[in-house]
């Protein structure tokens, strides 16, 4: 490959690219995100590729593996563009199918559409699927027209045309500026202006400074840096660079989970294949700034997220955190100056460099401009991986982007902001999805994860399950964050078991309150959220599981029996059968009964029964 | 230097010095466990917490890690103190119910019968001193801590004997909760709770069994100065 010695350069290779590629040629995009990989996707592409080959349509017909187009639950994706039919659970055998009638007779194969499950309509087009269709997808929109690992597809869409003009046209202080002026915040959950930030380290007296793009994304259900970064790492690439130059750094970090192989290789390859074109390395584009990038691996913690933890680890130490009190921005990563931002932070950045400060904050609402990717999971219609402007309400992406609850149930709470956020119930539902506002509820917004919870969930329960996850994820260090997380967890494995007693409520709160304030880092500063939160808005739930031994939402396993109507028994035997522990009494053909001292309360009685005679109470 | 405030009095102290220190070098007490004035700081147990002001924000923080800065005002003992000491107490104690320090640590503290319970605890409060003694002054890094969240303790490597450790006894001079013992018999030293057994070397003139051959080995080998052949052969005493 050449390198490119100019912003010029860039542009005449951009022409060759777009004049290589007519938009009117069929293109089969295959989704190769880790989501629909998962489903076998590569088969998919496979198949494509041999039939493209044996029709002799070489040429004729493109064909593309693309980055997450985030409805993961509906994959393998298969989208054809120009039309942009888009089809779901794509299996290899549908491949010849698609290109004999789709691709070439433009015919729409009905079977291989989405179903809307609120209309029960079918839909042809990816945006007009209400999950894509409410959702305003620019950072992430990318994704479904890249092959990662061909840098000639973000150039097509205008890659590292942001990087140019900063190095040519714009001083470090103008795109500094710039990106102050975008107030775009940190998307890592801080909602810390990036900015600010990026100034403090230009400040820092030391000449050498790090900057380092934060991929350890470990909340339990959230992977929206994980498919940006294995969808689109030349932006991430590019965000970092312009970082560095505003910030006066020569050399970066990209701090990527062990668990995420896919997206060390999408970045290993965007780094070798930037670096021949001369887009990192020494004088980029013929300027006087230089940038190279190192991946480092993370060690499998959650805590490395943590920005002390995190240079700590860099430096090849274990990852823990260490007292900020001079904060990393000063003194970081071998006590240089480091900036560290999330992965979806420095991808905004190439946007708001290449549009402008004025049309990023032409997105958000008043005090959170640009979009925001959540991970929705939980009891909605549609799960995935969503884009939204901030200051959309929970209702909109609830309802609208995630089609309702299943089954027709009730909406109980939405869970937002990973394991240390906290539960929003229904009466916020009409809030805006913001920085500030998600606090001022109790929650926060995380790195973005949102999980749906139905009147099946009970809040003890949930609360358990991240308060589980937290003293695991604890580095133990602090007495407050390892301790205290372990017995706030005892106490709510004791409710959920029935052994909740008077005034557990009230060491909750105190055990809460001393985590919060007496630990070192901010895993054990907002660890007790899970409890707080939800203590906040449900705690009647909690006093039930204490002085009546009640589970409200019949979850807790020490507090609900199982039964059998004998009315709508039929005798058929279905539980008997299926029962693993036999506790399923009774003779075929008359009403059955289940002997309470022995069940586990497994539920799988209630799974089979066809004749809804399992009670639960 | 700096001028801080503590409990109302003003101090003159080294920039950058730690908040416990200049408190203990001046008289005012702080309850501490994983502390010392030889070692690095660490700020794992939290009990030196203190809430300290500056630019118009108070918060609780740790003093040992916590640097002396120009202006900041530091209150020992304010409610919040007391309640949040009270807290890391009620959970430490626990881990090392019989130790007497910590015993009269939590009474001082008004703590009578914590509300949290250990099945069997084995007195180690995770406060990380040995790990440091022996990193830091001896420079044998025969223990580390291992793991994380609530399965955290300090162990030598891969939970064998560690055979880096030349048995100075460091770690039990600095353990707060005495959880680390020493048994000799014969020419046969024990650090129990690594499970280091060690030969000591006889003294040639009072037949004493007084340092182990290891110890002798690693401080041979650490001298700048090459020292006597004979050197070790008899003890301190005799010497």
């Amino acid at each position: 490959m050449r390198r490119l010695n100019s912003a010029a350069e860039l542009e005449d290779l951009r022409k060759e690219v777009l004049a290589k590629r007519d938009p009117q040629r069929p293109c089969v995009t295959v989704c190769a995100g880790t989501g629909c990989q998962a489903y076998a996707s590569q088969n998919v592409y496979n198949a494509f590729k041999e039939e493209i080959a044996s029709r002799g349509l070489t040429g004729k017909v493109d064909l593309r593996g693309t980055g997450c187009h985030g409805f993961c639950e509906q994959g393998p994706l298969v989208v054809i563009l120009p039309s942009e039919i888009c089809y779901r659970r794509v299996q290899p055998e549908d491949a010849s199918e698609i290109i004999s009638d789709t691709v070439l007779e433009n015919k729409v194969i009905d079977r291989l559409l989405y179903v809307d499950p609120v209309s029960n309509e079918k839909i042809v087009k990816e945006s007009d699927i209400p999950f894509y269709k409410h959702q305003e997808r620019i950072v992430f929109g990318q994704n479904r027209f890249i092959d990662p690992h061909n840098i000639e597809d973000y150039l097509a869409l205008g890659g590292y045309r942001a990087l140019a003009k900063a190095l040519t046209e714009m001083t470090p202080e103008q795109v500094l500026e710039e990106v102050k002026k975008a107030n775009l915040r940190g998307r890592g959950g801080g909602g810390f202006p990036a900015g600010e930030k990026w100034e403090v380290t230009r400040n820092a007296p030391e000449k050498k400074k790090y900057v380092i793009v934060n991929a350890d994304e470990g909340d339990p259900g959230a992977y929206m840096d994980r498919s940006l970064l294995e969808g689109n790492p030349h932006c991430v690439l590019e965000g970092l660079m312009i970082g560095a130059y505003a910030i006066g750094s020569d050399e970066g970090f990209v701090y990527v989970r062990q668990e995420y192989p896919l997206a060390v290789q999408n970045l290993t390859a965007a780094i070798k294949q930037a670096r021949e074109l001369g887009l990192i390395g020494k004088n980029i584009f013929g300027t006087s700034f230089s940038f190279d990038v190192t991946i480092q691996r993370g060690a499998g913690a959650f805590v490395s997220g943590e920005s002390s933890a995190l240079m700590s680890a860099i430096e090849g130490r274990v990852g823990e955190p260490r007292p900020k009190h001079i904060p990393t921005a000063i003194k970081g990563i071998w006590d240089k100056p480091s900036n560290l931002n999330n992965v979806e932070t420095f991808a905004n950045v190439p946007f708001i460099i290449d549009r402008g400060a004025d049309w990023f904050r032409s997105i958000g609402n008043e005090n959170s401009k640009g979009t925001k990717i959540f991970s929705l999971v939980g009891k909605v219609n549609n799960t995935g991986l969503v884009e939204v402007p901030m200051g959309i309400t929970l209702r909109k992406i609830i309802f609208d982007i995630g089609g309702g609850i299943r089954g027709g149930k009730k909406f109980k709470a939405v869970q937002t902001g990973g394991p240390s956020g906290g539960c929003i119930p229904e009466e916020y539902l009409d809030t805006e999805v913001d920085f500030d506002r998600l606090t001022e509820l109790g929650s926060m917004m995380g790195s973005g994860g949102m999980i749906v919870m139905d009147e099946d969930n009970c809040m003890v329960d949930v609360a358990k399950y991240f308060m589980n996850f937290l003293k695991d994820e604890s580095c133990g260090k602090c007495t407050t964050c390892r301790e205290g997380t372990k017995r706030i967890y005892e106490i709510l494995d004791g409710m959920t078991k029935g052994e909740g007693k008077e005034g557990d409520i009230e060491l909750l709160e105190d055990l809460s309150w001393v985590t919060v304030n007496a630990s070192l880092c901010a895993l054990g500063g907002t660890a007790p959220n899970p409890v707080t939160g939800t203590l906040r808005y449900f705690r009647d739930e909690y006093e039930k599981h204490i002085k009546d031994k009640n589970c409200p939402a019949k979850v807790c396993k020490g507090l609900i029996t199982y039964t059998i109507d004998q009315e709508k028994c039929t005798g058929c035997g279905r539980c008997q059968k299926n029962c693993p522990e036999d506790v399923v009494e009774g003779e075929l053909k008359s009403p059955m009964t289940i002997n309470t001292e022995r069940c586990i309360r497994c539920g799988v009685c209630l799974d089979v029964c066809r004749f809804d005679a399992v009670l639960v109470e | 230097m700096v001028t801080i405030t503590i409990d109302g009095k003003q101090i003159k102290t080294e920039e950058g010095q730690n908040v416990l220190q200049v408190a203990l070098d001046n008289g005012i007490n702080i309850p501490h466990l994983c502390y010392h004035e030889n070692l690095s700081f660490y700020g794992g147990c939290r009990l030196c917490l203190v809430e300290v002001t500056k630019a118009n924000r108070t918060r609780l923080t740790a003093s040992c890690t916590y640097p002396a800065l120009e202006g900041i005002t530091v209150e020992t003992n304010t409610e919040n103190v007391k309640k949040a000491r009270r807290l890391v107490m009620e959970m430490i104690l626990p881990m090392a119910p019989d130790s007497p320090k910590l015993q009269a640590l939590a009474s001082e503290l008004g703590i009578t019968e914590p509300r949290f319970h250990y099945e069997d605890p084995d007195g180690c409060i995770n406060c990380g001193l040995c790990v440091r003694a022996c990193e830091e002054l001896v420079s044998a890094n025969a223990i580390t801590l291992a793991n994380r969240g609530d399965t955290r303790s300090i162990e030598p490597p891969f939970q064998e004997e560690p055979l880096a450790c030349i048995g100075c006894a460091a770690c039990l001079y600095v353990c707060p909760t005495d959880c680390i013992k020493m048994e000799e018999k014969g020419n046969e030293r024990r650090i129990v709770r690594w499970e280091r057994k060690l030969e000591m070397k006889t003294c040639a003139n009072c037949k004493r069994h007084f340092m182990p051959l290891a110890q002798i080995e690693f401080a041979m080998h650490k001298v700048r100065e090459p020292l006597d052949a004979g050197w070790f052969d008899n003890c301190p005493d005799c010497r």
